[in-house]
């Protein structure tokens, strides 16, 4: 034990110690009593006595070991007094107290369960990411209601719901099954690059990025890639996600205004990042399995972060990718995406094509990024006017302060 | 943000390393690796070869021509002997990471944070927003 300590600094140090063994603290509940939503409970249970107690104890020698023992004890005690100690419980008591708190060997087996619990499809995806962050990522509340912007009363309701319905749907706490399997990582992926994307491109609020997020959903997405090292979608997304955070520090400028990828300084990209991004997309590839959306998303991220500028980046390559990407998962965005490459690799007019097409069948409507990608190639083709009114549409429909600014800018700079 | 974890060890150390196996410090110190990789927060790590073994040198701007050298290392008697770079949330979780380094008497873990562009708003004005700058195209080799 160390000496007393301020309970702030307690806090803090639960708090790390929460976000690095948390998950593990969860799983070897959730396994020792079957029940996700209660282990969850006695977790906070014990980590409120932490709070209480350390300031004048002292913060004991192995932290994470000294919560999941109180935890364990605390199940034992409540199931004593529910005197619900028939078989099945005595059992699980006896099974808990033969195992020593203090030298506890988590299983990843454990973890891998309660990734799958906590995006479990039962759950809406509002709860299946805050539950993801709370028990897999080990954050506070605090933490989540902070990196969404949104009240914590919210982020508790969403869990506490998430758990009930959890429990509601006697779900088990147990991986797929085989038949099961694809669609059920399939979604715990699109968690992840959820969580992502809504730091990468924050669709509300001042800030365009919100790293933190992003972050956030990175350290996630490397855990699963330790989890379960044989699927190559994983690393797939792990390496877009690395590719596409390379360029965090060239996205915004110091005031906070976006930069697009075409007036990007390249040299503020990260280059190590984007070393990793590499070393997991070769991963990707090396399980020999062919590229998921996700290995595909990220070969068309390595090609512009490979490329010293966007005259020289490789768009018939990239055309190639989305085309295959378009097939595996279709859908508006990934057709833009297509049609800004093809404009690139060929020139406008056939990509106005692809977008008018797009907008004939009524997608993305009530988006700002159709108008925007319409009015650059109506820009390309000199039809100024039409462009200028694009971006206005554009600019009206945009939800981030910081894009509706730059889509104004662009629409008076034409 | 991201810290770099130094180690340093001292001639205490070396001698305590010599009453333990040499199988079960590379045992504890795999174990520690592996549970920064899986807990998403590795970034890079490596050991640096002993200074007895290895001719290894310092080159000193003090003056032109630059003096080469084969030490002394910097002032002190504690050998920057390996190094990890680990991205976490905060200062905390940084510590605890650090805490958990299978090091004994003699040794420390020097913990530093790693400038980030955020840092350097001065960078700002190095940033040409227009134009691409063609010398960060990536080379053969080194990507």
């Amino acid at each position: 034990m160390s000496g007393a300590e301020g309970a702030e600094s307690v806090k803090r140090r639960i708090e790390a110690v929460w976000r690095i063994d948390g998950a593990r603290i969860i799983a070897v509940l959730a396994r020792a009593t079957r029940d996700f939503g209660l282990a969850e409970d006695l977790a906070q249970e014990a980590v409120a006595d932490a709070l209480s107690q350390w300031p004048e104890s002292g913060i004991p020698h192995n932290p994470a070991g000294w919560l999941t023992a109180v935890a364990k004890r605390k199940a034992i005690d409540s199931w004593r007094r529910a005197e619900r100690l028939d078989e099945h419980y005595r059992a699980l008591a006896n099974g808990l107290e033969l195992e020593d708190g203090v030298t506890w060997e988590p299983v990843d087996d454990d973890v891998l369960r309660l990734v799958f619990t906590a995006c479990h499809p039962v759950l809406s995806r509002e709860a299946q990411v805050a539950l993801t962050l709370r028990v897999v990522g080990g954050l506070t509340t605090e933490e989540i209601a902070r990196l969404f912007l949104i009240p914590v009363a919210t982020v508790q309701q969403r869990i506490v719901r998430a758990k009930k319905t959890l429990t509601a749907a006697r779900v088990p706490f147990e991986v797929p099954e085989p038949n099961d399997w694809g669609p059920r990582l399939g979604g715990v992926l699109g968690v992840i690059y959820l969580m992502f994307t809504e730091g990468y491109a924050a669709t509300s609020g001042e800030s365009w990025i919100r790293p933190d997020l992003a972050g956030e959903a990175l350290r996630i997405g490397r855990v699963l890639a330790g989890l379960v090292p044989r699927e190559p979608e994983v690393h797939g997304l792990v390496s877009l996600m690395e590719f596409q955070a390379s360029r965090f520090a060239a996205r915004t400028l110091a005031d906070g205004k976006p930069v697009l990828l075409a007036d990007q300084d390249r040299g503020r990209w990260d280059r190590a990042q984007i070393g990793r991004g590499r070393e997991a997309l070769i991963r990707s590839d090396g399980l020999g399995k062919g590229r998921g959306s996700y290995a595909l998303q990220a070969a068309i991220a390595q090609c512009h972060v490979m490329a010293p500028s966007i005259a020289e980046t490789d768009w018939a390559h990239i055309v190639l990718l989305y085309e295959a990407l378009v097939r595996i998962a279709p859908s508006p965005v990934v057709e833009l995406n297509r049609a800004v490459a093809v404009s690139m690799a060929t020139g406008p007019d056939t990509a106005l094509g692809i977008v008018d097409r797009l907008a004939s069948g009524g997608a993305l409507r009530g988006s700002h990024l159709l108008p925007s990608v319409r009015g650059e190639l109506l820009a390309r083709l000199g039809r100024t006017e039409e462009a200028r009114s694009e971006f206005a549409t554009a600019a009206a429909l945009a939800k981030n302060d910081r894009t509706r600014a730059a889509l104004q800018e662009r629409a008076a700079s034409i | 943000m991201k810290y770099m974890f130094i180690m340093r060890a001292t001639a205490e150390a070396a001698e305590a390393y010599k009453e333990i196996p040499f199988e079960e410090i590379i045992r504890q110190m795999g174990a520690y690796n592996e549970s920064l990789i899986k807990a998403g927060v590795m970034l890079a790590g490596e050991g640096l070869v002993d200074t007895s073994e290895d001719a290894g040198f310092v080159v000193d701007f003090s003056g032109e021509p630059q003096i080469v050298s084969d030490g002394p290392y910097g002032e002190t008697h504690e050998l920057f002997n390996g190094f990890w770079i680990v991205q976490v949330a905060s200062k905390e979780e940084a510590l605890e990471w650090a805490r958990r380094c299978p090091l004994g008497p003699g040794s420390k873990l020097e913990v530093r944070r790693v400038t980030e562009f955020a840092d350097m708003p001065d960078f700002a004005e190095f940033a040409h927003v227009d134009v691409a700058r063609d010398d960060a195209a990536p080379r053969p080799g080194i990507g």
